[in-house]
């Protein structure tokens, strides 16, 4: 993940909006949505913007759970450890996850793939104990079915790295050839 | 004859596939269009029976699947599209074994009847065509026509009151604002459904978002309001896709914006995000966090009817309520007072889950027993264990024992026996649930949820907390539930939002009617139920063991090894999870007295 949010990045999400306080919310969950945290450059823009103290901001980003300061990883794996899930056995599912992540409760893995939210409910509780992947329910879950889960969005990152390169290797090749040309 | 295929796609049936077998049934339908019967696939919200999903309904016929597979999808086109013949091992299966064709006979349905969920289920939740078809925005019409007080007088008179958790009347809240100069006014629909437990809000605006905007609109109509804000919380992904969608689309059709249907109201609408917070449920740190500030709750010296949403006049209410609203207009509100019971009008939509068998949505009139709900609708406890206790009202509710099933589920009952209606999340639990860890999870939940405003609830829950958890690992103390009831009514009377007055119910409720349990924690380190681990190990009753093994699968410890006569054993590295008690069908795993302490 690129930790360095330029500055016209974040300009983009804010500009989005009109320059009203009742956007620091809308605002700040887009910014999260992008980069997986609110990046620490973000407040001052957004501050000038809506004409409201850094502190305030602050404050908002610490209150919501939706909000973070860390970056996330690709990935958020949202827990549900609400009534229903923990009598079905949420529990049992973050040990599982714990111990083949190696990250608990608001933790991300090094290699920045996967983070860990234990959340409150994600409204799926009939078919509990529940997973929320990103955008995607996972539901009546045992702690057996959670390796090969995780393992498809390793997958994906592996695909995905290798066609990122061949694109760039096949960028790479155009110019060198355009170069050649001329 | 034109045949409609309703595929359920609520967030339910998508986590079990539902989107998979929407696909394959459209390309069935494709692929046998030469001679097939003209026949559409439509993507439905959620049904109900999510337990049993994903969910196929064929229309006309009414004929109901279950359990649907992709792979069963050439088999629904050519059979019953085609032949009309239903396919037996798609359809359910009553108590005696008989099959059962079509919806209503399925006693999951049968007692059910749907007001707030008319919809949902049954139309295409992205179309506005389909919402009209069904007769929607007919009442919208009809309000557009009548004074403000006519509207009111009907909402009056329906009796409905509040869906979202306390059940205060919605006409004598409107009544408050409408009567107000000022200006402007503001409608709020309270989306966010904290309670861990509840879903059916979601449901709703997945599934039928226009009823809600309808209901919406004829209440900005009644007060005076010309904005409206959606707070949605932000893991109901859906929900907020759909909502949004349907703000644009009624603006398209000039039901929102300038002119409301060519008159000259106004009216705009927007969705906001919610943030993740629970305590923004309350009606006060709701419109806190619309203003763009922390969503800190304050106290209610001045009503929000009166002072809202930036200091002005704003009627919130809940989306189960406002989903309401259009049948009221359309049929009076004399109509849906005949529904439900005196003092409780109309149905209420509860989240049936837990250890029940037909988990789901469910709708049904006020004044239901507990019994029946569960026993005929959610068809009992699921491998014929036996019923606990039911939780309702999630985390401002309590607890309600075996002994009280046959009472009538209604806001004053409930109340009076410890609990309350809340938002309507049902939680089931058998006797394989531990209420003293039961209130502990309450409680460490709402310790993580208090804003830390005010020092009962801070403090009290934090106490409460460490005392709650002492006793699940087997460190209580004698004068420990006698303290817990003491923090409990402080908090009661102390605090300065629902979220800390309500907080100590689920404690209380356990409490009153489960002491014993506490007791045998206390006293004898025992966790009855086999929940608290550092109090429980379990064992194989190799008397009544068939040797099947299920358990060893479900083992995440892999502690469960095979004894030389094809029965189990339970090794040191189980961790007391209780998965392999759950699985084992001949209840031969038994919690004992053990673990740490
Ligand atoms: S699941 Fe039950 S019956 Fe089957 S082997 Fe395990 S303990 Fe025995
Ligand atoms: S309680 Fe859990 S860890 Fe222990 S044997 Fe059973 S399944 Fe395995
Ligand atoms: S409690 Fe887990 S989805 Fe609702």
């Amino acid at each position: 993940m690129n930790l360095n949010e330029s500055d016209t990045e974040i300009n983009e999400v804010i500009k989005a909006y009109p320059p009203e306080r009742q956007n620091s919310l809308p605002i700040m969950q887009d910014l999260q949505k992008k980069f997986g945290y609110i990046p620490r450059n973000a407040f001052k823009k957004i501050g000038l913007y809506l004409s409201c103290s850094e502190a305030h901001l602050y404050s908002m980003a610490t209150f919501y759970k939706a909000l973070s300061l860390v970056p996330q990883g690709k990935h958020v794996i949202r827990l549900c450890d609400g009534t229903t899930c923990h009598i079905k056995g949420s529990v049992q599912l973050r040990d599982e996850i714990t111990r083949l992540l190696g990250i608990r409760d608001g933790e991300t893995t090094s290699d920045r793939l996967f983070s860990l939210q234990l959340v409150n409910c994600i409204g799926t509780c009939a078919i509990a104990p529940a997973i929320l992947i990103d955008e995607t329910y996972y539901g009546k879950l045992t702690p057996a079915d959670l390796p090969a889960i995780l393992n498809r969005y390793r997958k994906l990152e592996e695909e995905r790295e290798r066609e990122h390169e061949e694109e760039n290797g096949m960028e790479n090749g155009e110019k060198n050839e355009k170069e050649e040309k001329s | 004859m034109t045949r409609t295929i309703l595929v359920c796609c609520g967030t339910g049936c998508r986590a079990n596939g539902g989107m998979d077998v929407s696909l394959a049934l459209t390309a069935a339908v494709d692929a046998a269009a030469a001679d097939a019967n003209v026949c559409c696939v439509t993507e439905t919200g959620c049904s109900g029976l999510c337990e049993l999903g994903p969910l196929v309904r064929i229309m006309p016929d009414d004929i109901m699947y279950y359990r649907v597979r992709p792979s069963d999808a050439h088999d629904i086109i050519q059979k019953t599209v085609l032949e009309s013949e239903p396919i037996e091992r798609l359809l359910f299966k009553d108590s005696s074994g008989n099959h059962v064709l079509h919806q209503a006979d399925n006693p999951f349905y049968g007692h059910q009847k749907k007001i707030a969920l008319r919809n949902v289920g049954i139309i295409d939740s992205r179309s506005i065509d389909e919402y009209i078809a069904h007769g929607g925005y007919s009442a919208l019409a009809r309000a557009l026509e009548m004074t403000s007080d006519e509207i009111i007088r009907e909402v009056e008179e329906s009796g409905i009151r509040g869906r979202g958790g306390a059940g205060f009347p919605t006409g004598r809240k409107w009544r408050s604002a409408a009567v107000l100069e000022s200006s402007p006014k503001y409608v709020i629909c309270n989306g966010d459904e904290g309670d861990p437990g509840a879903f059916m809000d979601g449901s709703i605006m997945d599934g039928d978002p226009h009823s809600v905007l309808e209901g919406m609109m004829i209440g900005a109509l009644a007060i005076g309001a010309e904005e409206g804000f959606l707070y949605i919380r932000d893991e109901y992904i859906q929900a907020v896709k759909s909502m949004k969608k349907a703000i644009r689309a009624a603006e398209k059709r000039g039901l929102l914006g300038e002119s409301i249907l060519g008159t000259n109201r106004k009216l705009y609408f927007s969705v906001v995000r919610g943030g993740g917070a629970f305590v923004c449920g309350e009606s006060t740190a709701l419109m806190s966090s619309i203003e763009g500030n922390v969503g800190e709750p304050r106290a209610k010296y001045i009503h929000s009817v009166e002072k809202g949403l930036w200091g002005c006049p704003t009627v919130i209410n809940n989306v189960e309520t406002w989903a309401n609203i259009p049948v009221i207009i359309n049929g009076g509100g004399k109509k849906f007072a005949e529904i439900g019971t005196k003092d409780s009008t109309g149905t209420k939509v509860f989240a049936l889950v837990g250890k029940v068998k037909y988990t789901g949505l469910v709708e049904v009139p006020m004044g239901i027993t507990l019994r029946k709900l569960i026993f005929e609708i959610g068809g009992g406890i699921p491998n014929n264990r036996k019923f606990k206790a039911v939780q309702t009202g999630g985390p401002s509710g309590g607890c309600i024992p075996a002994s009280l099933l046959d009472i009538p589920v209604d806001f004053d009952t409930l109340k009076e026996y410890g609990t309350m209606m809340g938002s309507g999340g049902m939680i089931v639990m058998d006797d394989h649930s531990c209420m003293v860890e039961f209130a502990r999870y309450y409680v460490n939940f709402l310790c993580g949820e208090s804003c830390g405003k005010c020092t009962p609830c801070r403090e009290g829950l934090r106490h409460m907390r460490s005392i709650l958890t002492n006793i699940c690992n087997g460190y209580g103390r004698e004068g420990d539930i006698e303290l817990l009831e003491m923090i409990g009514s402080t908090m009661i009377d102390c605090s300065l939002c629902a979220l800390g007055s309500s907080a100590p119910n689920p404690v209380l409720t356990t409490i009153r009617y489960f002491r014993e349990e506490y007791e045998a924690h206390i006293r004898e380190h025992r966790c009855p139920a086999g929940v608290c681990k550092a109090l429980t190990a379990f064992s194989v009753n190799h008397a009544v063991c068939k040797g099947c093994m299920a358990c060893t699968a479900v083992c995440p410890t892999r502690a469960i090894v095979q004894l030389n006569g094809g029965f189990p054993i339970i090794t040191k590295s189980c961790n007391g999870c209780g998965s392999c008690r759950d699985v084992c069908r001949f209840n031969a795993i038994e919690a004992v007295k053990g673990g740490r302490v």
